[in-house]
């Protein structure tokens, strides 16, 4: 396959105009180079929310352990949390919607490329402010659901809150510029004759992401801001004292807190319903089925955000109603596993490492869903809630479900995002050494929940009889841990000695396997037509396999935007304007102002000054 | 001989496995006094009936579609040159299949869990109201009916349903006591309530379930069972308990009592169980040399224990609201734990914990 | 090729519906559920401060300190009566835009900045009037849910005008040709957007009792 490339190469070089250096990446709006820039800082970060999960795991290893400080230990369990959810798998697959999404659907580049970069460099900026916070031993400590009142200043005094309301509220504008993106991109920037009921799956899932992005993002800004006036502005909101009720707080959190589980499993969704096709060699099994059941899970998700809350005794008609529709989801979602079965069913399996990761994800997510329905059955809840029983729950659909599936995505997509195959061999020990580490580390939380032990405990006394698993556990970490490192030798080994990865390594279905590994920068020489479901497939078999490797073209005369550094400026602007919020007042007067004036003008400036010359910027 | 080498090899095919049973056979072993799977009471054993309807249906529900993957995996492995498998788009028979079976499954489990919503919702009749009132990072027990006050034990008569109304002092707590019942979160501002009985006499132990701050770790309590008489006991020398313990003749704990004045512990405690004075923002401690545990149910109630917890309470519950005056010398504390330990209105709880 | 390459950046959208366009419309979406969350808030929060003043009633604290009530009707409604005026005028001036009529297009825009700038004054006035009787911000449930979700609204109100604002010194220099009369859409579309969450709030805050 490597020397067809060669054969096909274009008469002259690629690059019209070559980009590299720092500045270029400062200032690059290629859909793709911001993918990876995603891609590497959400691996970094997961790594160090992975890192913090181990040391948790030293500090339960044992009854009456003192490895942590309770502080310490609750500033780590919730800088996990936080990081896991948004600083991790989020990014990872907005890593995957940058990269992928304008190959899947045909585009030269999303439908706003410096909107883009600018997402990135805000969650990068949030990200960093959230994480500086370990600095001054300040992390935030009152877990990543944040409830009040614990989170007003009374009784969380000093700066932790105060990173984790800012850090977050940074994050959300993320979220939400790339949202409305990647939203009008789906709609909008499709290649002729892919319609709606035609994208990939992938493409599909991301755009239901979008949309609980969008609905979801703005109510925790609001409880954000809420909380942000309380602390800072004495506001009452969540004041007992001033009748204010910490239960508001509760049902804003998990408004957002729901469609965010979704947020972090639809995408992994597509990957998977991606992959299991392709690796199969037969279509994807009830697609109609699998678009319409994740519409539908979306739209649940947003009516049983209550069923975080059943402790709290909202009576039985809330219980009941929340609790039917949170059976409800289990449905879809089974529509959804029956049909990854359905697909795999009578194909020809090739097992390489993404499918491994693929089908590991089915049969992990399986587990998760049905302790998902124990949650469901809101009495055996009221048992179950703020256990580990619990944490045994969400880990097996986010980690044995997103991450899993994220990691099929890295070893199915990282050839055509880099242009090097990774090592079949390394990745299957990965899979192996993920998969015991992952049971072994988890699965055992079932057990020691189910016999009484509570979650966001820093300790546990002897006599509970909670060492033995707990020991388990952390033996099983440190197995998961190593896991990673595992799978960064992979890359190592492979970008130095690795196959070079052809355009179509995996016999693909879908557009980005139609262009050369990694792509050129305008992503097609020619704009491709659509006029099936499985594109390529439907062309390889018209014209006869494998497809011919596609050739580089000069693409001296494709406009393509500009670089532009005014979203970085944007995005350094709302890191001054909120880094103000943690610098203190530097004067005397007025007394009761806590937040730093003049650096929050000046990060207002030059937001201000960002935005306004990237308006009058010519874009290309 | 040819079989051997094949009998080794699937047994060594086992060995993770086997392992696994291993492990899950010693984790059983263990002794889990907290445990939800031993319901004491009605409450506790509504809602692990409802449990064990959705383990019923999970384990089947696994093994089928666990089964089902793992079939399609093994029977289906291809490779590189087969031939193109069959290209089946779907089927809409099977999508409604797949549809309605598990929305009987859930019909199934929706039952048994709208039934016991209803009934654990019921107003209990007769019962023992008891007001209980979260504190960073310790438990108030308030019983009306008798006007008495304690901290981190709560006795209750065998078989009487328990009525809890409860609030915060400050932030959400969540009451959780797992043999007799489930959890309620407690929070400032607003009651809220849950109802419990018990049907064996013991000491069983709850905790916190609601983060709450520091020290959430270590915000436990105990449920003292106690059979009619025992418990009507403890009630009579709790009603009379508005007065420490006289402790005559003691010069240990006469020295005791004087520090437990000059230490300033007197500013946030009291021995005064029928009628304590107010803003007393410690644990009530009437009775407290009888108590099984110390630190809101997180240290044994032993000498060494107390003198430890006395001196430096930082040290075992950092963040802990209790902040010593000055220095307490290892004598002082000695002084302290003799006063302490007298301070007994009735014996300690005559059942052990009863366990499994 | 180079003619389908030539306008590789503006190739037809899917929809035919403009990215720019379509990109308001979906903010807009997601902004609705930013007013929901604070609207929501504040029905839930009302009538349970424990201290006045009160919206509607007079009060007269414990200490025997009497305070009026806070809301003044007819201000306000005037105030609401020019915001939604100064929707119809965007309209006017977008008309003039497309048309190349320039007069229509300045002086309608005109108007439209005039009247979102009196409501700005008007909530700055009523803000300042409201302390000055009394109910500071963290005053009570009222004064934090009150100043909050309108304040919001405020903010928005003055981010539409800075658009417009910049929208209009771009017509004054010629530069918002017929064909980018879209420049002006926009901001339109969002205008239209702050003045139908006032619409909800302006009930449900001031005449609901």
């Amino acid at each position: 396959m490597a020397t067809s490339a060669v054969e096909h190469a274009a008469p002259h070089a690629p690059a019209a105009h070559p980009k590299t250096g720092l500045w270029s990446w400062l200032t690059t709006v290629d859909h793709k180079r911001i993918g990876i820039m995603y891609g590497v800082s959400a691996f970094v970060l997961f790594m160090l929310g992975g890192f913090e999960a181990l040391l948790l795991r030293i500090q339960l290893g044992s009854a009456d352990n003192t490895f942590l400080s309770p502080d310490v230990y609750n500033q780590l369990f919730t800088m996990h949390g936080t990081t896991m959810i948004f600083l991790g798998v989020m990014p990872l697959s907005a890593m995957f919607f940058n990269f992928m999404i304008p190959l899947q659907i045909g585009a030269r580049d999303v439908a706003f490329p410096r909107l883009n970069a600018f997402s990135y460099w805000v969650f990068l900026v949030g990200a960093i402010l959230l994480n500086v916070s370990f600095v001054f031993n300040a992390a935030p400590n009152a877990g990543w659901f944040g409830y009040a009142n614990l989170t007003e200043t009374q009784y969380s005094p000093g700066l932790n809150t105060d990173f984790w309301v800012i850090g977050l509220q940074i994050l959300g504008v993320a979220s939400l510029a790339a949202a409305v993106n990647f939203f009008v991109t789906i709609i909008n920037m499709r290649a002729p004759g892919m319609r709606m009921l035609r994208m990939p799956m992938f493409v599909w899932m991301s755009f239901i992401t979008q949309i609980l992005l969008l609905l979801a993002f703005p109510v925790i800004t609001v409880a954000l801001v809420f909380l942000m006036v309380d602390r800072y502005f004495g506001a009452n909101f969540f004041q007992p004292a001033a009748n204010g009720d910490p239960m508001l707080w509760q049902h804003l959190f998990w408004i957002f807190g729901h469609p965010e589980v979704y947020i972090l499993i639809l995408p992994p969704f597509g990957i998977v319903s991606e992959i299991l096709p392709v690796f199969s060699r037969k279509p994807l099994f009830g697609y109609a089925a699998m678009v319409f059941s994740g519409a539908f899970i979306a739209v649940l998700g947003f009516g049983v955000w209550s069923h975080h809350m059943f402790a709290t005794g909202m009576g039985p008609i809330a219980d009941a109603s929340f609790g039917l529709l949170t059976m409800l989801i289990a449905i879809p979602t089974g529509v959804k596993i029956f049909n990854w079965i359905g697909t795999i069913w009578g194909g020809s399996l090739q097992m390489k490492t993404p499918m491994y990761f693929a089908l590991g994800f089915i049969a992990m997510f399986i587990i998760g869903g049905l302790s998902g329905i124990m949650h469901a059955a809101v009495p055996a809840d009221l048992q179950q809630t703020d256990t580990y029983f619990i944490v045994a729950h969400f880990h097996y659909v986010l980690f044995g479900g997103s991450v899993f599936a994220l990691m099929a995505g890295a070893y199915y997509w990282m050839p055509k995002m880099f242009g090097f195959m990774l090592s079949e061999s390394i990745g299957k020990v990965q899979f192996w050494l993920m998969f015991i580490g992952f049971n072994l580390t988890f699965f055992p939380m079932h057990f020691l929940g189910l016999n009484g032990m509570p979650r966001r405990v820093y300790t546990y006394p002897e006599g509970l009889g909670f060492e033995f698993w707990n020991l388990i556990e952390t033996a099983g970490s440190m197995l998961l841990g190593f896991s990673f490192l595992v799978f960064i030798w992979n890359i190592w080994k492979s970008k130095r000695s690795g196959e070079v990865a052809p355009a179509d390594p995996w016999d693909g279905a879908t557009l980005e396997w139609s262009i050369p590994s990694p792509p050129q920068e305008f992503n097609f020489g020619e704009i491709p037509t659509v006029d099936a479901r499985d594109p390529l497939w439907e062309r390889k078999r018209v014209e006869g396999r494998p497809l011919p490797e596609p050739p580089q073209v000069s693409g001296d005369d494709i406009h393509l935007p500009n670089p532009s550094v005014k979203p970085l400026i944007a995005a350094i602007g709302i890191g001054v304007f909120f880094t103000g919020f943690l610098l203190g007042n530097p004067w005397p007067i007025p007394a009761s102002l806590t937040i730093n004036l003049p650096v929050v003008l000046i990060g207002f400036a030059l937001t201000a000054y960002g935005i306004f010359s990237w308006a009058f910027e010519p874009a290309e | 001989m040819r079989f051997r080498p094949i009998a080794t090899g699937r047994l060594l095919r086992w060995t993770p496995l086997l392992t696994l049973l291993a492990l899950v056979v010693a984790g059983c072993a263990e002794n889990y006094p907290q445990t939800t799977l031993e319901p004491r009471g009605d409450f506790a054993r509504m809602v692990d009936n409802v449990f064990m309807v959705t383990v019923r249906w999970a384990i089947l529900v696994f093994v089928l579609v666990e089964g089902a993957l793992v079939v399609a995996i093994i029977k289906f492995r291809g490779k590189p040159d087969d031939p193109e498998p069959k290209q089946i788009h779907g089927s809409s028979v099977l999508e409604v299949v797949w549809t309605v079976i598990p929305a009987i499954i859930l019909v199934m489990v929706a039952i048994p869990t709208i039934k016991t919503i209803f009934e654990t919702a019921k107003e209990p009749v007769d019962a023992l109201v008891v007001e209980v009132i979260g504190h960073q990072w310790w438990w108030e027990f308030h019983y009306p009916e008798y006007g008495i006050t304690t901290a981190n034990e709560m006795y209750v008569p065998l078989g009487r349903t328990i009525d809890l109304r409860m609030v915060s002092d400050d932030v959400v707590h969540s009451f959780w006591v797992p043999q007799f019942a489930a959890k309620r979160d407690v929070f400032p501002n607003r009651e809220t309530r849950i109802w419990f009985n018990t049907e064996v006499a013991g000491v069983f132990p709850g905790q916190c379930a609601e983060f709450c701050g520091i020290q959430h770790g270590r915000m436990g309590f105990r449920v003292v069972s106690a059979e009619a008489p025992e418990f009507d006991l403890w009630v009579a020398g709790m009603s009379a308990a508005t007065e420490p313990v006289p402790v005559e003749g003691d010069s240990l704990a006469l020295a005791g009592q004087q520090l437990f004045l000059t230490k300033a512990c007197i500013g946030c405690h009291t021995f005064n169980a029928a009628d304590p004075p107010p803003g007393r923002i410690g644990p009530n401690l009437a009775n407290i040399g009888s108590r099984t545990m110390i630190a809101a149910g997180m240290l044994e109630n032993t000498d060494e224990n107390m003198a430890m917890w006395i001196r430096d309470p930082q040290s075992y519950k950092e963040g802990s609201l209790m902040v010593i005056a000055g220095e307490i010398t290892v004598a002082e504390s000695e002084a302290l734990v003799a006063y302490l330990r007298a301070q007994q209105v009735v014996g300690p709880p005559t059942v052990a914990a009863d366990i499994q | 090729m180079s003619h389908d390459t030539a306008h590789a950046l503006h190739p037809p959208t899917t929809t035919g519906l403009d990215n720019r366009k379509l990109a308001i419309w979906t903010f807009i979406g997601s902004e609705v559920m930013f007013f929901a969350a604070l609207i929501g808030t504040y029905l839930v929060y009302k009538g349970k401060s424990i201290v006045g003043p009160f919206p509607h009633e007079e009060w007269t604290s414990p200490a025997g300190e009497h305070f009026e009530h806070i809301f003044e009707i007819p201000l306000v409604t005037f105030g609401t009566a020019v915001l939604l005026f100064s929707s119809f005028f965007v309209v006017l001036a977008l008309a003039g835009a497309q048309r190349g009529n320039r007069k229509m297009l300045i002086g309608w825009l005109s108007a439209t900045v005039v009247a979102g700038l009196f409501f700005v004054g008007m909530q700055v006035y009523e803000f300042s009037h409201f302390m000055h009787k009394g109910l500071g911000y963290t005053t009570n449930l009222f004064g934090s849910t009150f100043y909050t979700l309108t304040g919001f609204h405020g903010a928005h109100v003055t981010i539409g005008l800075l658009w417009l604002g910049t929208v209009l010194i771009l017509a004054i220099r010629g530069k918002i040709p017929p064909e980018k009369a879209l420049n002006l859409e926009l901001a339109a579309l969002y205008w239209h957007f702050v003045d139908v969450v006032w619409i909800v709030i302006f009930p449900v805050v001031y005449l609901m009792k």
